[in-house]
């Protein structure tokens, strides 16, 4: 009946006190009903969530929501969010482009060339502290430091994104070129291969699998950040590619008007809007993991 | 081109010089952006800093038209609802850690831990809207009118009750959470040897006799490095409980009453502040910086110490 209770019993052998084997059977049932009621209560919220964004968004999205902007008042329904959507698209790409390559460059030196000097050190550890900075603070760092002169706009909101994106890539980076074997490298230089050949032709490319699930974990959760571009692109309700001088929305901004307003339709906006960047991250997560998954087997 | 052809010009040595400082400027620039990062935001929050003094941590008046400014009830909400999220989580999290190392089939194994990753990677925006929509009405308000109703006589529980405070907020929180303590813990248990548990079942060990003296001692630095890590997380958690809290600048003893956390009155004050009220904003952040990088040490260090035994 319960094959994980009571079937490993020895009666009269106890651990470290004797007790009745009887309710230590008990005691057993017990906490293995608790364990499972725990992954029970767990799974709830993933599979509420996962079924009404996409109950309730489905109920929004159509190709009006999908190609159109904002509408000017949260009580008017249509319109949709490709104002966010463009802002997302442009401020997770600016991020990228700068953060991929800094944080890959920095984990070839911590790895690389950095070997045990305490530089190499003090940049592990303290793009460990950046990953646990809150993202609403880098928000008001960009604010301090970059809104203030230069005003709201993508620019900014990328600038912050990228901040978020970089120690995640860093620290994935740092890990995948540990597993690249010392053979590789050497033979690269028994071919006369100068260090930075090595490290473009040689290293980089066989830990390119798992560098890019990095990658691409640190742009999905780049995608899903709001508190961090309200203080720096502040959102908009217009479509707009300019990267400096106007404020640009994301979808995670157009989502958070939405839950704030009291309107049905707004709200049925960001509905749709939450499954639209559900979607995105999701695909992003998944992908990482199967390149990742992939990556193992060919090891 | 061939490395020959490089190395016959000679631009091989220089270029291999150039790409080593390119790496090391690029992990300099880690560096000078946390720095610059402190220095920035501190500079801009001085002189908010300068004429509250201490009441800026240890007041709870905060009226921005008035220049008063207090952060002490936001300082109690950003605590209180991460105790809350704690006292939730950490449990949960066990279960399903150690369900997943110690109970679970491998078929399911791969499910499970698959949907939990899924809770980590969604965005705190879609657990606001689902928290105040779908959340609220469904469980908040009717758990929060339970509680104050059956156990109103504790002060923690008094009434009037409302699904918008701390406890609606921590609730998300501990939702927010449950996945990446229970990642971290998940890992913890994985490295105990199956010896231990194996030993443990020779000398006559139940299931959970086995956990409790085999798995749970080996795993007690991990669990509570994950903890702090978790903790850290729901610090700094900003838009879920910008729009759970309830936006209320009290100190309140009762968990059902509502209130507002640090992350939040920036996120939610921002857009309409000007002037010293930004700058106080500002110094709110820097605070919160404090706080979560003195809780993410101290987890890295112990998460460390326990990679190291």
């Amino acid at each position: 009946m319960d094959r994980w209770a009571g079937s490993r019993i020895v009666p009269g052998v106890c651990l470290r006190e004797c007790k009745p084997a009887r309710r230590r059977v008990w005691r057993n049932r017990r906490n293995t009903t608790l364990v499972l009621l725990a992954v029970g209560l767990t799974l709830i919220p993933v599979i509420m969530i996962l079924y009404q964004i996409t109950a309730r968004g489905i109920a929004t999205m159509d190709w009006e929501f999908l190609t159109s902007s904002m509408p000017f008042s949260f009580r008017r329904e249509g319109g949709g969010f490709l104002n966010g959507l463009v802002g997302t698209a442009i401020m997770v790409g600016l991020a990228s482009a700068i953060s991929i390559p800094l944080g890959i460059l920095a984990a070839v030196y911590i790895v690389e060339y950095g070997k045990r000097n305490w530089l190499a050190k003090l940049i592990r550890f303290f793009s460990d502290v950046m990953a646990g900075v809150p993202s609403v603070f880098v928000g008001l760092f960009v604010y301090t430091a970059l809104v203030i002169q230069f005003g709201f706009g993508a620019l900014m909101g990328a600038a912050s994104l990228a901040i978020i994106m970089l120690p995640i890539i860093v620290r994935s980076t740092e890990e995948m070129l540990k597993l690249v074997p010392h053979e590789l490298k050497d033979a690269s230089y028994a071919l006369g291969a100068a260090k930075w050949q090595t490290i473009m032709r040689v290293i980089l490319p066989s830990a390119a699998p798992g560098i890019s699930t990095g990658v691409m974990l640190a742009v999905g959760r780049a995608a899903g950040e709001t508190a961090p571009l309200i203080l720096t692109a502040l959102g908009s309700y217009q479509l707009t590619a300019k990267l400096w001088g106007a404020p640009m929305s994301s979808l995670t901004l157009a989502i958070f008007d939405g839950a704030r307003n009291p309107f049905a339709a707004g709200q049925a906006r960001a509905w749709a809007g939450a499954l639209e960047l559900l979607i995105i991250v999701l695909v992003f997560t998944v992908v990482a993991r199967v390149v990742a998954s992939r990556s193992r087997i060919s090891r | 081109m061939s490395a020959r052809s490089w190395q016959r010009k000679g631009v091989g040595r220089k270029a291999d010089s150039l790409f080593a400082i390119m790496a090391a400027l690029s992990g300099v620039l880690i560096l000078l952006v946390l720095a610059y990062m402190v220095i920035s935001t501190t500079a801009t929050a001085l002189p908010v800093f300068g004429s509250q003094g201490i009441s800026f941590i240890a007041g709870s008046e905060w009226s921005p038209s008035n220049g008063q400014f207090g952060i002490l009830a936001f300082i109690y909400g950003t605590v209180v609802t991460s105790v809350i999220a704690l006292v939730i989580a950490v449990p949960l999290s066990l279960g399903v850690s150690l369900f997943l190392t110690e109970y679970s089939p491998r078929r399911l194994r791969g499910i499970i831990g698959y949907a939990v990753d899924l809770l980590a990677a969604v965005p705190s925006v879609i657990y606001g809207l689902w928290g105040v929509f779908i959340l609220l009405p469904l469980f908040l308000q009717p758990t929060a009118d339970f509680l104050s109703d059956n156990l109103g006589f504790i002060p923690i529980f008094k009434g009037p009750a409302s699904g918008l405070s701390y406890f609606g907020a921590g609730v998300i929180l501990a939702i927010m959470i449950t996945p990446i303590i229970t990642s971290l813990c998940r890992e913890v248990f994985d490295t105990v040897p199956n010896a231990d548990r194996q030993a443990a079942y020779a000398l006559g060990a139940t299931k959970w006799e086995m956990i409790r003296q085999a798995v749970l001692p080996r795993g007690r630095a991990g669990v509570v490095g994950a903890t702090m890590l978790g903790l850290g997380r729901a610090l700094g958690e900003t838009i879920a409980v910008a729009l759970l809290i309830g936006s209320s600048v009290k100190v309140d003893t009762s968990v059902l009453s509502p209130g507002y956390s640090m992350a939040a009155v920036i996120a939610n004050q921002f857009q309409e502040a000007t002037g010293d009220h930004i700058r106080a904003l500002v110094g709110i952040g820097v605070v919160l910086f404090g706080l979560t990088i003195i809780i993410n040490m101290g987890a890295r260090a112990l998460v460390w110490r326990f990679n190291r035994v």
